[in-house]
């Protein structure tokens, strides 16, 4: 079987090792991005950026309980900003606990981990492979 | 530099017209604002026309195919839900910049049914459900909760401005609906994104609005006892946050505009008698409150829970019925919202008039960022 593909292009799967995060530093104002860019848009500096690996470990910002979403998507699920440890922040589905809002809990630490994007595949039939958050 | 004034401004109905053209219903609300001005379409000297869904199909241009083609400039413009409002503003920028004495701006849409956002794929696979929800009650529902977090602010005080709204739309005849909500079935309508609920979304309607804008000399010429002065313009995209990548900030994109909107009118929050704000979503009218300084940060829930926020409060929000009830045409909504406070500048409310206005204030947002507020003012 195919290796499978990264879901977004800052999902990096290595050769050797555990797929990670990446994101784009300014080292001028610190200011941290996803994706490859340039310039930065907080501060304007241009070619200041480096490329650094991103925490697997965050906290929960804010969140949403997604219970009508397009046909084919199961819901309910939960949809998640979670801020990382040393700067950086990402939006994903939050798993293994309840849709619950009384058991979701504000700032609570969470964990990137990765898997199967959930058996989708796309034209060619390749995998791919997706982040996702839980609780600590 | 002139002042600029609302000489004539009308929106129709909103509601659901499948069979008719983007042009044909924007043309519509176009021939009332003339109408109400007074005027002709050969009076105007260019057309500044908003539409989002037919952006490349220049609806403005075939507005006058259907009521009058003078040859007079015309300049289509999207801009997401900021769309009219933006319309608006480069007609209002026109007399400014003396290049016209009189002008009419257009907003008009077609829409469908369901959700927004959240459909593209792309390369790849779809990221809906997978990477959270694009969808707009999700992305408002987690701008809400952000709040929450902040303030403690609750469901149910998030749902009681669905309530108020729903309730200000029976007042006003030109609604989509016109249905009382009680609290108990907003809270139980159909959960579509938590803390948004069915009854909590905005409504996906057809609409147009139009304003016939004029310079102070034309204002005198034509008579200034209907007159809505423009006391202030402004426009803003949204300046780097930490989480604007993943999660679009309404709050300082907001905050900028009014804070430029109070300096170019010369006035506080505390002169403003009436407010039409954008809530696409319950969550995003409670975060309003204090993005345009309404009340203290961290005061939105009181705001709704003591009625500030009602018609008879302190300072009504959308009576209109807002877009949760009256309906939220895209690129309609930012001058139907206009025609709202310059309909309560004039007197000319009906049941829901708020007594004694004088000054009013719209407000919009278009995700990407857009800000689009006007301060509008009673002449006579």
């Amino acid at each position: 079987m195919s290796k499978p593909l990264p879901v977004v292009d800052y999902l990096k799967i290595p050769e050797k090792g555990e797929p990670y995060l990446e994101g784009y530093r300014c080292k001028k104002c610190g200011a941290t991005y996803l994706g490859e860019r340039n310039v930065c848009s907080k501060c304007f500096a241009r070619d200041e950026m480096e490329v650094i690996r991103l925490s697997d470990k965050g906290t929960l910002h804010s969140f949403a309980i997604v219970y009508r979403s397009f046909p084919g998507i199961d819901v309910p699920y939960v949809s998640a900003i979670v801020d990382l440890e040393g700067g950086g922040t990402i939006k994903g589905n939050l798993i293994n606990i309840e849709p619950d809002p009384d058991k979701i809990k504000f700032s609570m630490p969470v964990k990137v981990t990765f898997g199967d994007a959930l058996g989708r595949k796309d034209k060619e039939g390749n995998s791919y492979l997706s982040y996702f958050f839980e609780p600590i | 530099m002139s002042d600029v004034y609302v000489m004539g401004v009308d929106m129709i109905k909103f509601g659901r017209f499948p069979d008719r053209s983007v042009p044909n219903i924007g043309a519509e609300a176009a021939l009332m604002a003339l109408d109400d001005a007074g005027l002709g379409i050969q009076d105007m000297q260019a057309l500044y026309c908003g539409n989002l869904g037919q952006a490349s199909g220049m609806v403005g241009q075939r507005i006058l195919q259907e009521i009058g083609q003078t040859g007079m400039p015309v300049v289509n413009v999207a801009n997401a839900c900021a769309t009219g409002a933006t319309a608006f503003r480069e007609a209002w920028m026109s007399i400014k910049a003396g290049m016209y004495d009189v002008v009419l701006a257009v907003g008009v849409e077609q829409m469908g049914k369901g959700l927004l956002g959240g459909a593209g794929t792309g390369d790849g696979i779809p990221k809906e459900g997978l990477l959270g929800s694009g969808t707009m009650p999700c992305v408002f529902a987690e701008a809400g909760m952000e709040h929450a977090k902040e303030y403690g602010t609750t469901f149910e005080q998030f749902a009681k401005i669905s309530v108020k709204n729903h309730h200000h739309s029976t007042m006003n005849p030109k609604a989509m609906y016109q249905i009382e909500t009680p609290l108990d079935d907003v809270m139980n309508a159909e959960m579509i994104s938590y803390p948004n609920t069915k009854l909590m979304c905005s409504v996906n309607v057809d609409g147009s609005a139009a304003a016939v804008l004029v310079s102070e000399k034309k204002a005198r010429e034509l008579g200034m006892a209907r007159a809505v002065k423009v006391r202030a313009s402004a426009m803003a995209s949204d300046p780097y946050t930490d989480r604007d990548l993943v999660m679009p900030d309404v709050n300082a994109c907001t905050r900028l505009a009014a804070k430029d909107a109070y300096e170019q009118a010369g006035i506080g929050p505390e002169d403003v008698n009436l407010v039409e704000l954008h809530d696409c979503f319950a969550t995003a009218e409670m975060l309003h409150y204090e993005n345009l300084g309404l009340c203290k940060d961290g005061e939105a829930g009181k705001m709704i829970d003591e009625g500030h926020v009602e018609l008879g409060g302190k300072v009504p929000v959308n009576v209109s019925g807002g877009l949760l009830s009256k309906g939220h045409p895209l690129g309609a909504t930012g001058i139907a919202n206009i025609y709202e406070i310059c309909t309560h500048l004039r007197g000319e409310a009906g049941k829901r008039q708020v007594e004694g206005a004088k000054i009013g204030m719209t407000h919009v947002i278009g995700l990407g960022t857009a800000c689009g507020i006007h301060i509008l003012e009673k002449t006579s």
